[in-house]
């Protein structure tokens, strides 16, 4: 398939999901989903159109949560990144890792780093952090503050 | 039969980097496999927050010591793909050398620990020793032997002078014929057939499953490389030829990485050879808002960073993701249903990067440890000098 | 100090660990062992374990989980034993002075009797410095 016969594939076939889509540049395009429609999306993507999944990047935006999900069709060169955008009260969404394999660490690092639930995740135990790092403390959100009393951070001159 | 636990890490001499893997044994049978991570997990991401676009380019240099180049090659690539732009052609050129340099020593560092971990410690001492030849190449170009700082968001921060390039390519030159030497030796030793092949399987299904990267899913059959599928740098403009195989064992990963050091000293003199004049840098000035992507092939495989600015010059998120990350999960096939004398190098296998990512332990089921990391490497070297001596080498 | 760390540093045997470090510096120290530089022939060995160890080299900058083990490990080391702090991870966490998992420095953790700066210091500052090291220790 073009990469034009993809983008017109996901629009016919996700149409009532898709939220935007930006088409970016030759071989960008960014696509706002529904949260609920992960897992048909991720799994059609990865499976159907024989993407590899890049990774997963999480952000703490002002007023929401953001996953962008990238993929890349490598025989066309083209990314395909799936946004979902959470509330930040609660931010969960549907697990990826029982159906694609290559999901299952990064899901446990934006779950630790950042405080989203993944439901069903087989595994979610700590991946990066240490068993002493306290619970509820999320390093990558934005209201992050130093927790730590004996933490050192001047040079000591 | 019980279950023993076995683990391995997270300091032992010759792993230079904390990591935790417990493998679970029956008798000799590794049933199941578990990786800790963190040990090196030193919150780049967030640390990139507090500096401006020039800064990060020296923080992501130092997530990783073997591939420190490949950080900030993704990094500022991702920076251009926010606008989107692309830097001057003699920069592209520089950036091309640089990286494939470092695919050199990289690979000659991971034939060296192979060597050592399967009591070739002659193979050892000539790889390093061959390193430091490639290491006076990066000396030369980039003043120092780590750490280059070459790169830029916009194109390079220092040019390759003309009166320079002589001495680089005689010295590149003279690594091949010891080069040629250790792959004869790797290849045509049936010890080492005996060894490695048939080891750490990794199915084709299961690389594509996995995501798996560089040379771990070439070796599986899976032709995967960033510089072919989405060419960046000098890589479009050139011959060179993606290295496969399909058997998806210890061996062939050990083949592909070979071969390409070859193929990387053939691009390296191309670069080096038709290097086109011009400027080396953009001058970008100020980062416009957006969000920009940027992935370039590592020696281990695609490195990909994500850069999000909101036109403050500040970077507002920076999402790193080394290559390792995505192959260290396919230990859970490769290392399950081989023996505890091939751990060392099965792990070993997908060079592995864990400073990158983010170190073996076996137990019984009273929980005491029986092994240790060096007790798995010299059972990996018995096994070495039962298949020579079955082979009827002394 | 003592009569014992004189007779022990005529042969050193170093053990090298990492808190947490980019790995470079760990690259440099198992350079010195290679044939370009050879520290072997003054009789500086890579000890297999830690409780053979005269001397600790040590890199990184000090990451909450390698702190740890770090602590264990200085514990099980026989004195005297000697901390070479290699890097400037290891001086003062360097870049990763702000990280959320870098708390404290080397220093404030075990004591550091020489540090060797450098980001990764080359191999020849590295063996400059355990030799400043035998020097000083030779001195009284």
């Amino acid at each position: 398939m073009t990469r034009e016969e993809v983008i017109a594939d996901l629009q016919s076939r996700f149409g009532d999901d898709i939220v935007e889509l930006v088409d970016k540049s030759h071989n960008r395009v960014y696509m706002e989903i529904n949260p609920r429609a992960i897992t048909w999306v991720g799994t059609y993507i990865f499976r159907d159109l024989h993407a590899r999944f890049n990774i997963a990047s999480a952000t703490d935006m002002p007023h929401h949560m953001e996953i962008l999900y990238h993929f890349t069709i490598e025989d066309i060169d083209l990314m395909v990144n799936v946004r979902v955008k959470l509330p930040k009260d609660a931010p969960k969404i549907h697990s990826l890792a029982s159906a694609i394999w290559a999901l299952d660490w990064i899901e446990r690092e934006m779950h630790e780093l950042l405080g989203i639930e993944f439901i069903g995740h087989p595994d979610p135990r700590r991946l990066l952090l240490p068993d002493s790092w306290p619970e509820g403390v999320y390093p990558l959100r934005q209201d992050y503050r130093e927790w730590d009393k004996t933490a050192v951070r001047d040079r000591g001159v | 039969m019980g279950r023993t636990v076995i683990p391995i890490g997270p300091f032992h001499p010759l792993q230079e980097e904390p990591e935790f893997f417990t493998l679970t044994v029956e008798g000799e049978t590794v049933v199941d496999i578990d990786v800790r991570i963190g040990y090196n997990h030193r919150g780049i991401e967030k640390l990139s927050e507090s500096k401006n676009f020039d800064n990060s380019t020296f923080v992501v240099e130092r997530i990783c010591g073997i591939c420190s180049t490949s950080h900030p090659f993704a990094y500022v690539r991702a920076v251009e793909d926010i606008f989107p732009v692309e830097a001057p052609p003699r920069a592209k050129y520089i950036r091309t050398i640089i990286a494939e340099g470092e695919r050199i020593h990289s690979h000659l560092l991971w034939l060296g620990l192979a060597g050592h971990f399967l009591g070739y410690n002659t193979v050892y001492m000539w790889a390093w020793k061959l390193r430091e030849e490639i290491l006076d190449v990066m000396e030369i170009l980039s003043g120092n032997r780590n750490n280059y700082a070459m790169f830029r968001p916009g194109g390079v921060r220092r040019d390759i002078k003309a009166g320079d390039i002589p001495a680089v390519l005689a010295k590149i030159d003279s690594i091949v014929p010891t080069l040629e030497m250790i792959k004869k030796a790797v290849l045509d030793d049936p010890v080492l057939h005996a060894r490695l092949e048939g080891i750490g399987i990794l199915s084709r299904q299961q690389a594509i499953d996995y995501s798996a990267l560089g040379p771990t899913s070439r070796a599986s059959g899976v032709a995967r490389d960033v510089r072919k599928d989405s060419p960046y740098g000098a890589y479009g403009e050139l011959e060179w030829d993606m290295i496969v195989t399909s058997n998806g064992d210890v061996f062939d990963k050990a083949v592909i990485r070979i071969l390409e050091t070859f193929q990387s000293i053939r691009i390296m003199k191309y670069c080096l050879e038709h290097l086109p004049e011009g400027e080396i840098d953009l001058n970008l000035g100020e980062i416009p808002p957006g969000e920009g992507i940027g992935h370039i092939e590592a020696p281990r495989g695609e490195t990909f960073h994500y850069v999000k600015s909101d036109g403050t010059n500040r970077v507002i998120r920076h999402k790193v993701r080394a290559p390792t990350f995505m192959n260290l999960p396919t230990y859970k096939s490769t290392v399950v249903g081989y023996t505890i004398s091939d751990a060392t190098i099965i792990l070993a296998a997908i060079d592995p990067c864990y400073c990158c990512t983010e170190r073996i332990a076996v137990r019984d089921t009273h929980d005491r440890k029986i092994f240790d990391g060096n007790d798995l490497i010299r059972l990996s070297r018995e096994k070495t000098e039962r298949i020579r001596r079955k082979l009827g080498y002394r | 100090m003592s009569m014992t760390l004189k007779a022990l540093l005529k042969s050193p045997w170093v053990f090298h660990l990492s808190t947490g470090s980019c790995n470079n510096c760990d690259i440099e120290v198992l350079d010195c062992l290679t044939p370009r530089f050879d520290v072997e022939r003054f009789g500086i060995l890579l000890a297999g374990s830690i409780r053979h160890s005269d001397v600790l080299l040590v890199t990184g900058s000090c990451n909450r989980m390698s702190v740890e083990r770090l602590k264990k490990l200085y514990d099980q080391v026989p004195k005297p034993c000697l901390v070479v702090g290699i890097g400037t991870c290891a001086g003062s966490r360097g870049v990763f002075i702000d990280s959320y998992n870098c708390p404290v420095p080397l220093d404030h953790i075990i004591p550091v009797d020489v540090y060797i700066p450098g980001c990764p210091p080359k191999p020849e500052a590295i063996i400059a410095g355990v030799v400043k090291l035998i020097q000083k220790v030779g001195n009284g």
